[in-house]
């Protein structure tokens, strides 16, 4: 809750001492949270877990409910680590022209929305603060507003994110649904019950849906190059280290959910394996130093999500002595984690370096910085070597283990892996070569090579030292994890180990791999020596291989794609659009009879609800028959007439039948008033008279003429039938008779007005509002003058 | 006679439909005045036709008609009344800015 608190005093601060810069008010949040976090490690590795719960809406049973342990304590440190440094290099990479208040304020929000996610038990609050990265992402992205591109690219994060995070809202409420209840550890305690539900696939793939988008997978990674036209202290802590690694977090909190489902195990380390290839693949060819990096970026979250995957074959298997040789692939995933967040980091901030330093990102307008930067080349050397999986970085074991985790995930003989097993280390190996390839590019196109002073906008030099405090931090990790990997795995990885795999009795025998870490000359180790030898060869190559780029069309990238899908949306919707709000009222009129037709007369045909009874019916007598008569001909008399007299009179006409009407059905109040007011209305109309122009004959085709006379006659017939079919009800007694002692309840003698003007006088009030209001708009209608400018008939 | 009275009805909301539908002002008003005469019918006629007296105390002691849907069509007589001279006004308004009454000339500007 801490950095939502100084999100808001930000202001504040920055107003009140603008001669400091603000970042190091910032520095102070993440750096406590830090050692806070860090005072658990011990508790935390010996098995311990906190809970702490806050009602929010009891009644829906959605609580924030805090939950740390091993899992979301990698994620809070990493966050808040990172964070730290970020926030440290920002001080120094954001100059004070800047609005920083803003940047800072998107950036502990951010920060607090990622430890929502990670310490959330509760489902609706995890999508909450889920959404809530989203936002200030979105904000990140765009910081410098006043470039299009930074628009675009949030628009485009925000679009696939939100909708990925949508359909994961589906998914939780399914698992809701399944399991009554919205608290993950307490579904994972019930999960008999929620794996025999009939929503327990669906919600899988829609949890995995908001997964993918989120971690920028296969084909949902667009987002994340075009998201590169954030500050650099941005890409480096979102793009790298935290919101992508939220879908990772939600596959791996969700393992024990879905993990023993074939479904899952496909999904995860397919889609995986694919973006790890695609990424690394499409890294190749980019000529941006950050664009490159987020396609390495994307091509790592793939290798962390399939080994995912492939851990989750050992919950299929259940526990045994011999299946804890697959749980090694969960564990290469987390050990894997925390690197990427490492050497990532440290690779961005170089790129920043360089960027600020030198003003371009452009691979082909860089080279020969080695002796100029120095500082910055060894950052450089140290995250690239890393990253390209060789000794003695931590990189260098992760990719081991993925390797080890692809090899024995072979002599699996479930979920069809006897046949397709062997692609796993084979598309892994391909995609290392290529690793190995955009690795060596950054190094040797940047700081190796010819200088082009011309070609570069600032001379050439070092870094200031607090820009490089940050990045020697990182790889100060990424070396020491390299020698020390048994302190990480056993204060750390163990615990998130035992969160993965809750079944599992001993978490011992979960973490003892790491130990073997050197000393021995295996299937793994072969496999790098071939990525080392081939990596250089294609790289030394690369000038004529690179055209093979070019073969893929332009038309085809997922990009043009997208922008098809979104583009053709939005001139469909507004063809569709068009084409009904035509602007004729007629045709309103149509749609609107239409609907009314066939949804009325539709269910009466339905329910079979028609009916007519004409037995109870009182006798017709003579002069209402010709009654009936006069205002048929009338009515149909005025379909016809050729000049407004006629059909003003012919409707008078009407209004005095329907008054005779009332004479004879023994209505005296209505027939008076009937007769007074079609009087007036029949004046008024012959007011109107000489200022309407004439009747037109209508020039319409024949063809309108009969679809109007059917509408018409559709309409009269449903209104005949239905009123018919209520005749024939069997209804209630009428309440009049309570009505009928008006005399002793109100003093009236006249039923009629009585009601009126007692029992239900409320409506005669807002009956005399309405006359009042008539009045009053035909007044300002007849005496207010059009404005200045409007055509008016009159002055012309 | 309910029965036939709601045919009536019918064939006057048919007629009302067919008016509504037509492109000149004029013609939808007049529309709007036949439709609420059928509706008034209805009113009366679900209420139940002859069943009794003239419902005013005094004049005789046998049953009423039903005095409820009376005071109900009272009502709607005279709000449709009020509709009714309003739209008439409007209408003249309408003749008088634009100088036309065929809705169908009466499309907006086409960009919006």
């Amino acid at each position: 809750m801490l950095p939502f608190i100084a999100a808001a005093l930000i202001p504040f601060i920055y107003r009140r001492f603008k001669n400091i810069h603000l970042g190091w008010f910032v520095l102070v949040v993440p750096a406590v949270l830090f050692t806070l976090l860090a005072s658990y490690i011990p508790r935390i590795a010996n098995g311990e877990t906190f809970v702490k719960t806050y009602e929010w809406i009891p009644t829906f049973g959605i609580n924030i409910t805090t939950y740390l342990d091993g899992l979301s304590m990698i994620f809070s440190l990493l966050i808040t680590g990172v964070g730290s440094l970020v926030i440290l290099y920002s001080i120094f990479y954001l100059s004070t022209k800047e609005s920083l208040h803003h940047f800072y304020c998107y950036l502990l929000l951010f920060m607090g929305a990622m430890l929502g996610v990670v310490l959330s038990d509760n489902l609706m609050v995890l999508y909450v603060f889920w959404e809530l990265t989203s936002v200030s992402s979105f904000l990140l992205i765009a910081f410098w507003h006043h470039r299009k591109a930074s628009r675009a690219g949030a628009r485009k994060a925000m679009i696939i994110t939100v909708s990925g995070g949508v359909a994961m809202l589906a998914g939780f409420l399914m698992l809701y649904v399944a399991s009554g209840t919205f608290s993950i550890r307490e579904i994972i305690a019930n999960l008999e019950v929620v794996q025999a539900s009939a929503l327990f696939v669906p919600a899988m793939l829609l949890v995995l849906l908001g997964a993918f988008t989120k971690s920028a997978q296969f084909p949902f990674h667009i987002w994340l190059p075009d998201a590169m036209e954030a500050p650099t202290p941005v890409s480096a802590y979102l793009h790298s280290a935290t919101m992508v690694k939220a879908g990772i977090y939600l596959v791996a909190r969700t393992t024990p959910i879905f993990g023993g489902h074939e479904v899952w195990f496909w999904t995860v380390s397919g889609v995986g394996i694919l973006t790890l290839f695609w990424g690394s693949f499409n890294a190749v060819k980019q000529f941006d130093l950050k664009a490159l990096l987020a396609y390495s970026t994307i091509s790592q979250l793939g290798l962390i999500m399939s080994l995912f995957g492939l851990g989750s074959a050992a919950l299929h298997l259940g526990y045994a002595s011999d299946t804890v040789i697959y749980t090694q692939a969960t564990f290469a995933a987390l050990f894997h984690l925390i690197n990427h967040s490492t050497f990532k980091g440290a690779l961005f901030m170089m790129v920043g370096i360089v960027d600020h330093e030198v003003g371009t990102r452009d691979i082909r307008r860089l080279g020969g910085l080695m002796a100029l930067m120095p500082f910055t080349f060894t950052i450089a050397v140290i995250g690239s070597f890393s990253m390209a999986g060789l000794p003695p970085f931590n990189g260098f074991l992760s990719k081991e283990m993925f390797f080890a985790a692809t090899v024995n995930i072979m002599q699996l003989n479930i979920f069809s892996l006897d046949n397709f097993g062997l692609i796993f280390p084979v598309v892994a190996w391909i995609a290392s070569i290529f690793t190995f390839v955009y690795c060596a590019i950054i190094v040797m196109r940047t700081f190796f090579g010819k200088i082009q002073p011309d070609r570069l906008e600032k001379p050439p030099h070092e870094a200031p030292i607090g820009m490089l405090i940050s990045p020697y931090i990182l790889i100060t990790f990424v070396v020491g994890i390299f020698i020390f990997p048994n302190v990480l795995g056993h204060y750390i990885l163990q615990p998130a180990m035992a969160s993965i795999y809750p079944m599992f009795p001993s978490s011992e025998e979960l973490t003892p791999h790491i130990a073997a870490w050197h000393g021995y000359i295996n299937t793994e180790l072969w496999m790098t020596f071939g990525v080392i030898v081939f990596g250089i060869l294609l790289y030394r190559t690369l000038k004529k291989w690179r055209p093979m780029y070019q073969i893929f069309p332009q038309k085809y990238t997922f990009n043009a794609i997208y922008e098809r899908i979104i583009g053709s949306g939005e001139s469909y919707s507004s063809r569709i659009t068009n084409r009904y709000m035509n602007g004729h009222l007629s045709y309103y009129f149509i749609y609107i009879y239409v609907f009314f037709i066939a949804v009325l007369a539709g269910y009466a045909l339905y329910a079979d609800v028609l009916s007519w009874d004409p037995s109870k019916d009182s006798a017709i007598e003579p002069y209402e028959l010709i009654l009936v008569f006069v205002m048929v001909f009338a009515a149909g008399a005025i379909l016809f007439a050729k000049q407004r007299i006629t059909v003003v009179l012919l409707n008078g006409v009407l209004g005095y039948s329907v008054a005779f009407f009332f004479v004879l059905f023994r209505a005296p109040d209505l027939a008076l008033t009937q007769l007074v007011v079609e009087s007036i209305t029949t004046a008024l109309f012959l007011l109107a008279f000489k200022y309407l122009p004439k009747i037109q004959p209508e020039k319409v085709s024949n063809s309108i003429k009969i679809t109007k006379a059917m509408i018409s006659i559709a309409v009269g017939a449903t209104v005949t039938l239905i009123g018919l079919a209520v005749m024939n009800y069997d209804k209630f007694e009428p309440i009049s008779a309570y009505f009928e002692d008006a005399y002793n309840l109100a003093g009236g003698k006249n039923i009629v007005n009585t009601i009126l003007g007692d029992f239900r006088a409320f409506d005669t009030m807002l009956e005399v509002v309405v006359l009042f209001i008539a009045g009053l708009g035909v007044y300002t209608l007849i005496k207010l003058k059009a404005k200045k400018g409007d055509t008016d008939v009159e002055s012309k | 006679m309910e029965s036939l009275m709601i045919i009536l009805v019918g064939i006057l909301v048919a007629i009302a439909t067919y008016l509504i539908l037509s492109r000149s002002v004029f013609r939808v008003i007049m529309g709007t005045a036949i439709l609420s005469h059928a509706v008034h019918l209805l009113l009366l006629t679900v209420g139940g036709l002859k069943k009794g007296d003239v419902p005013i105390i005094g004049q005789a002691d046998e049953a009423f008609t039903d005095a409820l849907p009376q005071a109900l069509i009272l009502t709607a007589i005279v709000i449709s009344f009020a509709v009714t001279a309003f739209l008439l006004v409007l209408a003249y308004r309408m003749y008088l800015t634009n100088g036309t009454d065929d809705f169908s000339q009466l499309g907006g500007k086409s960009d919006e």
